[in-house]
């Protein structure tokens, strides 16, 4: 079966051991997803598969055949998606190398905090209906690095998407 | 060039199947298995997918829960049955590695998973027993701020690095194992080996057998349980030291406990000494005190790491004192 990515059917590799990273990279030539430590430490390859963030360094590419991909090429949709808006407001990015993998993350965080995932921090456990309070949203996103140290914009894109007025 | 045959499993018995002779491992989510062979530690020569294997989440006839091996670890966090009655459980897996981790790692894999000893990595540069037995030990010397108080041996000093197994642990959860000769169960806590002299043997599983799934029992003490870890940064790092603990009161007294600790040993560490000792005894900052000092009775500090000693103590002290001002019973 073919992986989707960003909504295009495409031949999975035929080497087993091509990440699902490389694969959007290299031959797909989709280089927005970034190999920043290639070992699962850093959220920078952070991807969507089926909505749901994961580290696309540690994916294998061919345990992914009929899955749909999402990177942050595919985040748009005509217009930048309002978290892409966001981090251009609230100046969340420096060098921009951790961005796509923030962005990303963060989508799939709203996802699993709509679904009442808890984390951490969360004091009850029980409840389903979980505030994205400031420290909810810094360990959700804790496996995201920024050595540029952009965490505030970071913080305050997120807070505005999924967490302000008009989210 | 390594090579990598790659195929997947319809079902357990199609798994073992193709998982027999020659050098296959099982892969999950690949969040450590990769990051092994990438690093030239794990060196299989075909991979058996069995993602799609059961992960299902469901109660069982005696009131417990039997998780699918291939659960992931964020599914069996959020599961409501899980929040309620296992809550260690859920804080243990919400406390370890990032979300995006969790949304990959299988439950068999976390089972699985091997230690991030740097020695054990250091494939050119470090002598380890464990990818090379009889090569010696590089941790023991070296830098072993992160490794074992309990357990070890002058063979292997490192630590097991799940939080889940700990919770595990103490919550007497049960393996469910099946290979070409059948299908057996073995304890959590029986399911680890510790180093002695074979360090490279970390489970008591046979080659090619598979784990199918993990079942909790029923358990009343179970809900009144919690999960806290130690360590040097407040989110996605290892643990220093961890805790896992349940408590049940009468009036002011323990009437039942369970205990177990994590970053402290080569296996999920259950405290049954610490245990043994809360059992009927006043639930008071003393009594827990020398629980902890029974559990640690023979805690062997190296040069990098005696400040686990301590901090364990502490850790579990202020543990139990939390579970009682919860106010269980």
């Amino acid at each position: 079966m073919p992986i989707i990515v960003n909504g295009r059917e495409v031949a999975m590799p035929a080497d087993a051991r091509v990440s699902l990273l490389d694969f959007v990279r290299e031959h797909l030539e989709l280089y927005g997803t970034k190999k920043g430590c290639n070992q699962g430490a850093c959220g920078a390859c952070t991807v969507l598969v089926d909505g749901e963030r994961i580290l696309s360094c540690l994916a294998l590419a061919v345990q992914y055949d009929g899955r749909e991909v999402t990177t942050v090429e595919g985040l748009a949709n005509g217009a930048l998606h309002p978290l892409q808006e966001a981090f251009i407001v609230h100046d969340g990015f420096q060098c921009g190398y951790c961005t796509p993998g923030q962005i990303c993350s963060a989508v799939g965080m709203a996802g699993e905090l709509a679904r009442g995932v808890p984390s951490h921090v969360t004091d009850d456990l029980t409840a389903t209906d979980i505030a994205l309070t400031h420290d909810e949203l810094r360990e959700r996103m804790s496996g995201n690095l920024c050595r540029c140290g952009a965490h505030n914009g970071i913080v305050d894109a997120i807070t505005e998407v999924y967490a302000g007025p008009g989210a | 060039m390594i090579e990598l045959a790659y195929t997947r499993a319809t079902d357990a018995a199609d798994a073992i199947r193709r998982g027999e002779g020659g050098n296959a491992k099982y892969l999950g989510g690949g969040t450590n298995l990769v990051d092994l062979m990438r690093e030239i530690v794990e060196v299989p020569s075909a991979l058996v997918d069995v993602t799609g294997l059961s992960a299902e989440i469901e109660q069982t006839d005696s009131g417990g829960l039997l998780i699918g091996a291939a659960a992931r670890n964020t599914a069996v966090a959020e599961h409501p049955v899980v929040r309620a009655r296992y809550p260690m459980l859920t804080r243990a897996i919400v406390a370890g590695a990032s979300a995006q981790i969790r949304n990959m790692a299988t439950i068999g894999g976390n089972l699985l998973q091997r230690t991030r000893c740097t020695y054990f990595y250091d494939t050119d540069g470090s002598r380890c027993n464990k990818r090379s037995p009889g090569e010696g030990c590089d941790a023991i010397e070296g830098f072993n701020r992160i490794h074992a108080i309990l357990g070890a041996s002058p063979a292997c000093v490192a630590t097991h690095p799940s939080d889940m197994c700990v919770a595990l642990a103490a919550l007497d959860a049960i393996v469910h194992l099946r290979s070409a000769s059948g299908e057996r169960t073995v304890a959590l806590c029986d399911l680890h080996r510790l180093p002695e002299n074979r360090p490279d043997v970390e489970t008591v599983l046979e080659p090619g057998e598979l784990i199918t799934a993990v079942e909790l029992p029923s358990s009343e003490i179970a809900a009144y349980s919690t999960y806290r870890k130690v360590r040097d940064r407040s989110s996605y790092a290892f643990a220093l030291v961890s805790v896992a603990a349940a408590l049940e009161l009468d009036g002011d007294a323990v009437a039942d406990a369970r205990v177990a600790l994590g970053g402290v040993a080569p296996k999920p560490w259950r405290a049954w000494r610490a245990e043994d000792t809360l059992r009927g005894r006043p639930a008071t900052e003393a009594t827990f005190l020398e629980a902890a000092d029974e559990e640690l009775a023979d805690a062997r500090p190296l040069a990098g790491n005696a400040f686990k000693v301590d901090l364990t103590r502490r850790t579990l002290v202020a543990v139990l004192q939390q579970l009682t001002e919860g106010g269980r019973r």
